[in-house]
């Protein structure tokens, strides 16, 4: 049933990559997102796809869990992909009729494909190894300086929890909704677009009326247990960064220094 | 200073803010009750008897628009001291779904103390024992919509513990619940009150419930109609049907046969003693006859 | 034996299928429900009751077997599955939750909209359903969110009335009110009952509620159907039913303790009226006028 389902792409393990504080982790996949575009050639790239492929491997999830993930984007790498090796110009290596593909035009292609699937597999990496609520909680921290600018941080970061929470019990709820009006005859498959748009009223309105009531409730809950904004709160989960946070750290500036040096003192060919 | 009691409602009355022109009705109509420490109370009443508006007022969601309330001595007025009076008074609500703010059990537990700004490590021992005390310990780690409406309500329950508040009130816990949650969130009700000696106010529609009680609050039409043990309160099987309740089955059938003039005793309220009751007289009247 | 207007062929369905989550909530139920009795549907949450109910009008599919409604099997065309939920209504617990027009008069309309009735036909239809459900005609004009949860509940009820269902299945129609509104509820069903001799389904928790007004109590026990037969006849098995860990009326489980310490009592006693009179024919006083 849908409600068994953990909500986001949450994957529970056990993994070092899993235990690693969820701050490190965002801090980490932004520095890795970096060194992707950084990386000028086939070789420095390459660096930035093996480090990928090593977390992936710490994180001991399926493998299968990479084509999940890229799957959604296919068409977005197939399109830059043709877009690259068909409209890159340069040195025609094949010629045909008006077609022409250069070798800088398949290298771009080739660089870019290998570009986006390390960076969505990393950020997909970051939500499967993640709890929602630990990724909300690390940001709010990483963010706490923003509140010195009257960014409110607490205030997002509460936002996000509550509806995080919610979203299943709302899910449910308008199954719950969509089969009552159905058993009063609504039609939701057939007619028009405007039609469609008109059966969806009678799932709406009670779905709104209850999210109010939900919030108002849960307003005087949180009331009654003393809420009264971020001000004086304290957590009972500390993060507190670890050997392992400051060797995952280590690693990936070791990356970021090999990307570098690649990029200076690597070889001249397949160079963007 | 006189001793006071831990809850004391003095002549409260209370009605809704109302529209322009429209005369606001009173919901609670010059209501005086006190609860001490450690008691066991229910408020009964049918829906709409404002049973839930007084609980209201027990840990000041809502100020008497006339009359007073004082939790430990603190006038439920006294703004600047809600929070004081919020911790010694904790409430749960009817749906179990929209009190819990975390995605996490233990997380919600620990709601109230973060709010309170508790030390962390404190927290995590509050907690834990909160989540022991309600029998959830083995779930700390679940999310809410993992678990059935009792398990959700105790869930609440801790939440509220965890403040380690002296006083918790519950408006209509088990109204939303199957009987396996319903015979689940009253068993953890009873040790609160029974094992941890914390002042336990229950608002109920539910006869059974308000059976096991220590002392009994009629609540209708805004007014407090009776006030005495459960013994007494059921005794009186046609004042309370009159006000659209109930009484406990074996209650009713023991004034039927009294109505019938048969010799046992008006105060049966629970299973035992109505089988005791039965058996006496069934073993006379096989003597007899 | 009356005609059937229920009947389920070994019916099975499957939650996520497949998946981790995968779930059996109905095994391999065959029953048949005859036209015109009052069917009380009784077991614990997680028992399959919810899932079977929502068979009965095409709202899940069957995952193996087959549903009659009328001797029609429901899924033969599924394209015509809307007509089943005019023939089967189906009140869902809290339908108070899903009101949603201005006026009670629109809500109740819904439905018979659907429909494609005339605006005559609508009307009339309209004014039945709120009389059956007590709902008098100044309630008509009034918006459904401004009415009492009992009110609410009422106009929901009457939304589905309104669609003279051959077979009325209400789950939990008393859940969360009190004894006074519960009763009210009870016994419009009950009248609703007697005067249109429509099929009536209710999904209960209460077995003494069951027990005033069913002819016939289906028991759903880990998603098979355990008992189901005459009221007084799956009732007298209270111990069996205890230990399905449903809840017997407390009374039940006084004259279960009696008969165990050797009292003569009867077998099923179920209401406190039932109880009274056991008692007084054992003392010999009005056995008389029982005989």
């Amino acid at each position: 049933m849908l409600k068994d389902i953990t909500f986001g792409q949450y994957f529970p393990g056990d993994s070092i990559i899993h235990r690693l504080d969820p701050r490190m982790k965002l801090i980490l996949i932004i520095v890795y997102i970096v060194l992707l575009f950084v990386a000028d050639g086939l070789f420095s790239l390459l660096i930035g796809a093996a480090m990928g492929i090593a977390f992936y491997a710490l994180s001991k999830l399926p493998w299968k869990l990479v084509i999940k993930c890229i799957k959604p984007i296919m068409p977005i790498i197939i399109f830059t992909a043709v877009l690259n090796i068909f409209f890159v110009e340069g040195d025609p290596i094949f010629e045909w009729k008006f077609i022409s593909v250069s070798g800088k035009g398949v290298l771009t292609a080739v660089l870019m494909c290998i570009r986006i699937i390390c960076l969505i597999a990393g950020s997909s990496l970051l939500t499967y190894t993640t709890t929602p609520i630990a990724l909300t909680d690390g940001l709010e921290r990483l963010m706490k300086p923003l509140q010195k600018i009257k960014v409110p941080v607490h205030e997002l970061s509460m936002m996000m929890t509550i509806a995080l929470r919610f979203i299943p019990t709302l899910i449910d709820e308008t199954q719950k909704i969509m089969a009552a009006q159905k058993a009063r005859g609504a039609d939701m498959e057939s007619g028009n677009i405007i039609e469609k748009a008109k059966a969806l009223i009678p799932i709406l309105i009670p779905l709104f009326v209850s999210a109010f009531r939900r919030a108002d409730e849960l307003a005087l809950a949180m009331e009654c247990r003393c809420y009264h904004g971020g001000e004086g709160r304290t957590r009972m989960k500390q993060l507190k960064l670890t050997a392992k946070d400051f060797g995952a750290a280590i690693f990936v500036a070791g990356g970021f220094a090999a990307v570098i040096l690649m990029n200076m003192f690597g070889p001249e060919v397949f160079r963007l | 200073m006189s001793k006071k009691s831990f809850i004391e409602a003095n002549r409260i009355s209370f009605s809704y803010p109302s529209y322009e022109g429209e005369i606001p009705s009173l919901v609670l109509d010059g209501i005086d009750v006190s609860i001490e420490e450690g008691e066991f109370v229910a408020v009964l009443g049918h829906n709409g008897s404002g049973k839930s508006t007084l609980a209201k007022h027990f840990n000041a969601i809502l100020v008497p628009t006339e009359g007073s309330v004082s939790v430990s001595g603190i006038s439920t007025a006294e703004e600047a001291r809600l929070f004081e009076i919020r911790q010694e008074v904790g409430m749960v609500f009817q749906n179990p779904d929209n009190q819990i703010v975390a995605t996490i059990i233990e997380e919600d537990v620990a709601f109230a103390l973060e709010n309170l700004g508790v030390p962390p490590a404190e927290i995590r021992e509050r907690v834990d024992d909160a989540l022991r005390k309600v029998d959830m310990y083995d779930y700390r780690l679940h999310a809410p919509n993992q678990l059935s409406g009792g398990q959700k309500q105790r869930i609440a329950i801790a939440g509220i513990v965890a403040m380690r508040p002296k006083c918790v009130v519950l408006d209509e816990p088990t109204a939303m619940l199957d009987p396996k949650g319903r015979r689940e969130v009253m068993k953890t009700v009873k040790q609160l009150n029974k094992e941890l000696g914390i002042t336990v106010v229950i608002i109920t529609h539910y006869m059974d419930e308000a059976a096991m009680c220590d002392r009994v609050v009629v609540v209708d039409d805004g007014k407090i109609i009776m006030d005495s043990t459960p013994e007494k309160v059921f005794g009186n099987v046609e004042l309370i049907k009159e006000r659209g309740l109930d009484v406990p089955q074996v209650t009713e059938l023991c004034h039927e046969l009294r109505k019938e003039g048969i010799d046992i005793p008006e105060s049966v309220l629970t299973e035992e003693e109505c089988v005791a009751v039965l058996e006496n007289l069934l073993k006379g009247g096989a003597q007899n006859g | 034996m009356a005609e059937a207007i229920i009947r389920t062929e070994n019916l099975s369905y499957v939650y996520s299928e497949g998946t981790p989550y995968e779930h059996r909530a109905v095994d391999g139920v065959s029953i048949e429900i005859e036209k015109g009795s009052f069917v009380g549907l009784i077991g614990h949450t997680g028992s399959g009751k919810s899932s079977l109910i929502q068979h009965l009008n095409g709202l899940l599919k069957p995952t193996s077997g087959k549903v009659f409604i009328g001797g029609e099997d429901l899924w033969a065309n599924p394209k015509d599955i809307r007509r089943f939920r005019f023939k089967v209504g189906l009140v869902f617990q809290y339908p108070e939750h899903q009101l949603f027009e201005e006026t009670v008069r629109k809500d109740i309309a819904f439905g018979p909209r659907n429909m494609g009735l005339s605006d005559e036909e609508i009307e009339a239809r309209v004014l039945e359903a709120a009389k059956h459900t007590g709902l008098t005609e100044d309630y008509l004009e009034k918006s459904p969110f401004e009415l009492s949860g009992g009110e609410k509940r009422r106009v929901a009820i009457a939304g589905v009335l309104a669609m003279k269902p051959e077979v009325l299945i209400l789950d939990e129609p008393t859940a969360g009110l009190d004894p006074k509104g519960r009763e009210f509820i009870l016994s419009e069903i009950k009248d609703y009952h007697d005067k249109t001799g429509a099929t009536i389904i209710l999904v209960s928790h209460s077995m003494e509620d069951v027990a005033r007004f069913a002819s016939h109590v289906l028991i759903m026990n880990h998603a098979k159907a355990a008992m189901y037969g005459k009221t007084r006849e799956v009732f007298s098995h209270v111990e069996e039913l205890c230990e399905m860990g449903l809840e017997v009326p407390q009374i039940s489980r006084v004259f279960a303790k009696l008969r165990e310490k050797g009292y003569e009592v009867p077998e099923s006693v179920l209401t406190v009226d039932e109880a009274k009179k056991a008692v007084l024919k054992l003392l010999g006083k009005g056995g008389e006028a029982d005989a």
